[in-house]
């Protein structure tokens, strides 16, 4: 900590307006700061939405029968929590979010190549999610095909699947327009001296993914078209009675969804990344591969959809070739594991929170990679296809991964954009009650779905009984830890100590501009003349 | 590095003519294929007109030739993945089993 706090913060671009008053402040701002916390807060609301609906599921399944709902309450119950933790929380929270309030800082920029568009995604994201939740209570009722959609079911359902999958393809263009406004900020808007290799590996993350947000994108606007011209006007194109194939809608579907998770995990990895090498108080070991990494992983992802169709019916060469594919992402993902690991190595350590949420993040996405590895094995995928296995290994690699990795990006830098710290002792508490309940509630899910029980069922065999009710009691460890972060990072962001331009000591061009920064971020255009994690040529160490 | 509005070109008539008339011949080629069953080829003819028609109008009609290479390379890298979506689709397709 090289910095001294001030007692009286400049409010920074807290104080620029844009001659507008109230909220209008904020929802017709152009400000990425701004757009960012909007961003941020909407994200934010939807994930409570999501914790509420997924701690309902594991109240209902915390003995066998039916205790609060019925199986269609329950069907769209997980829909539901499906749908707006991966469309409204995962998908943006960290590239929507963190992008916009970090990316054009961290390569010196006043802001992103278009802010009208950025605004405008905004809208976009806001409106596909009024659409989304406008599902629930029009039309047949809430969707209850799970967050997949898929054929023949999606398009027999009598519930309001056609708003749900227009909602879908809204907010897949709010995606596409941040991508490509990521894309030209970081290849046109570099502050001098910014080469390439000197650019921070949360943006090289976020360029990665935003190739993988333009090109994958598109398919699911299909898709999702598709599914809602087949139940309008009949198409026929899913319906294997005209000629059509409902396997070929899983593979329209994946081609988008799977990529989707590498936009859900890349981000997650830049910042997990970018915080390491800062509490190692070490330049981060492998800098080119770890950037490079970010691209293979993006690639290598794009090409290995139908491992998630093994027991579809498809071909066996194609089974075989995709689950070879499959295993080449392990390695860039390893890459990235293995050069936090060395970093970490003879660093001298600072325990703050945002490290410890991002050890947490390589121990679960760890064992949510590996996990997955038994998955995309077809030999073994076809005995735990849809149980509970499937249902503890993305969680993992989802929550565990990105989860984390949005609470370690929350603890890092909200207090730059606030300009005040939160306590360290309870967001400590808040990180350990959240890992030791992750860990109950979601390899309580693994071990059940080894011993068979199925997934989207809202009852079971009472010889799984236990291991339920252990993962429901890990639930409510996890959101005691949760509303303790929350409570604990929003009263610091308001009422806490002021912290002055780099409370971490990070060598990034963020911690050279004061906390909260200006309107266009920097009082005079930054001149880059070290690497990001260079710290002795930073002056730091 | 020279940007986009440095680079205005105005292309010849007789070009954009002889563009056209290339569109119209292989139009009239795409729908005379229709009427040909070549078995497992028919994708491959149907996809390779496809592809040169559009290769024509970006070219040519959206001024890719005379475009800065970067943005040659992003619109390949495009047309690559969309390639390889459709393509690895075939590795189920072709190879399906009877029912």
């Amino acid at each position: 900590m090289n910095q001294t706090a001030s007692t009286t913060i400049s409010r920074g671009f807290w104080d620029a307006p844009g001659g507008r008053k109230g909220i209008g402040a904020w929802i017709f701002s152009t400000d990425h700061k701004r757009i960012g916390l909007l961003y941020f807060y909407s994200t934010l609301a939807f994930f409570c939405v999501g914790v509420l609906l997924g701690l309902a599921l594991r109240f209902e399944l915390f003995q066998p029968g039916a205790d609060f709902f019925t199986a269609q309450q329950y069907n769209s119950i997980f829909t539901l929590h499906g749908v707006v933790m991966i469309f409204l929380f995962i998908i943006p929270g960290i590239p929507a979010a963190f992008g916009n309030l970090v990316m054009p800082i961290q390569i010196g920029a006043e802001d992103v190549a278009f802010p009208r568009l950025n605004l405008l995604s905004w809208w976009l994201y806001m409106i596909g999610a009024i659409m989304a939740l406008t599902s629930l209570f029009t039309g047949g009722g809430a969707p209850d095909t799970g967050w997949t959609f898929y054929v023949p079911f999606s398009v027999r359902t009598t519930t309001n699947v056609s708003l749900a999958t227009l909602a879908v393809f809204i907010i897949g263009f709010s995606g596409i327009l941040t991508g490509l406004n990521f894309l030209v900020t970081i290849h046109r808007l570099r502050a001098p001296g910014m080469t390439w290799w000197r650019i921070p590996l949360f943006t090289w993350a976020l360029y990665a993914t935003a190739w993988v947000q333009v090109l994958a994108t598109p398919v699911l606007g299909i898709t999702v078209l598709l599914i809602f011209a087949e139940r309008v006007i009949g198409s026929g194109v899913f319906d294997p009675a005209r000629g059509g194939d409902p396997v070929m809608y899983q593979h329209l579907f994946w081609i988008y969804s799977h990529p989707a998770v590498y936009i859900m995990i890349l981000p997650g990895m830049g910042v997990i990344t970018d915080i390491i090498p800062v509490f190692a108080r070490k330049p981060v070991f492998g800098y080119k591969a770890i950037a490079i990494s970010s691209l293979a992983i993006a690639g290598a992802g794009s090409v290995v959809w139908a491992h998630h169709m093994v027991t579809s019916g498809m071909s066996d060469i194609a089974v075989m070739i995709f689950s070879l594919l499959t295993f080449l992402v392990a390695i860039p993902s390893a890459i990235k594991v293995f050069n936090w690991v060395a970093t970490l190595y003879k660093g001298s350590i600072q325990l703050d929170p945002p490290l410890l949420f991002a050890l947490s993040f390589i121990v679960l996405f760890s064992i949510g990679g590996l996990t997955g590895l038994v998955l995309g094995s077809a030999a073994t995928d076809v005995h735990v296809h849809d149980t509970y296995f499937v249902v503890g290994h993305f969680h993992f690699v989802m929550f565990g991964g990105t989860g984390f990795a949005f609470f370690a990006a929350m603890h890092y830098w909200l207090p730059k954009f606030y300009g005040r710290m939160y306590n360290k002792k309870a967001a400590v508490w808040g990180w350990a009650l959240m890992t030791f309940g992750f860990l109950v509630l979601y390899m309580s899910m693994m071990i059940v779905g080894m011993e068979g029980m199925p997934r989207r069922y809202y009852d079971y065999l009472p010889k799984f009984t236990f291991w339920n009710q252990m993962s429901t009691i890990g639930s409510w460890f996890l959101a005691i830890g949760l509303l303790i972060v929350f409570v604990n990072i929003f009263r610091g962001l308001f009422k806490g100590e002021p912290v002055g331009s780099n409370p971490w000591g990070g060598a990034t061009l963020e911690w050279q501009t004061p906390s909260p920064p200006p309107l266009e971020n920097f009082e005079a255009e930054p001149v880059v003349t070290h690497g990001p994690y260079e710290y002795k040529k930073a002056g730091i160490l | 590095m020279s940007t986009h509005e440095d680079k205005g070109h105005i292309i010849p008539n007789s070009t954009l003519v002889a563009v056209w008339l290339a569109l119209l011949v292989l139009t009239v080629i795409t729908v005379a294929a229709s009427r040909v069953d070549l078995g497992a080829l028919n994708i491959w003819v149907a996809l390779g007109i496809a592809c040169s028609k559009s290769a024509l109008v970006i070219t040519f009609f959206m001024h890719m030739k005379y475009e800065n290479w970067l943005f040659r390379l992003f619109l390949l890298i495009a047309l690559v993945t969309l390639a390889v979506f459709i393509g690895f689709t075939f590795f189920d397709t072709l190879y399906r089993q009877p029912i």
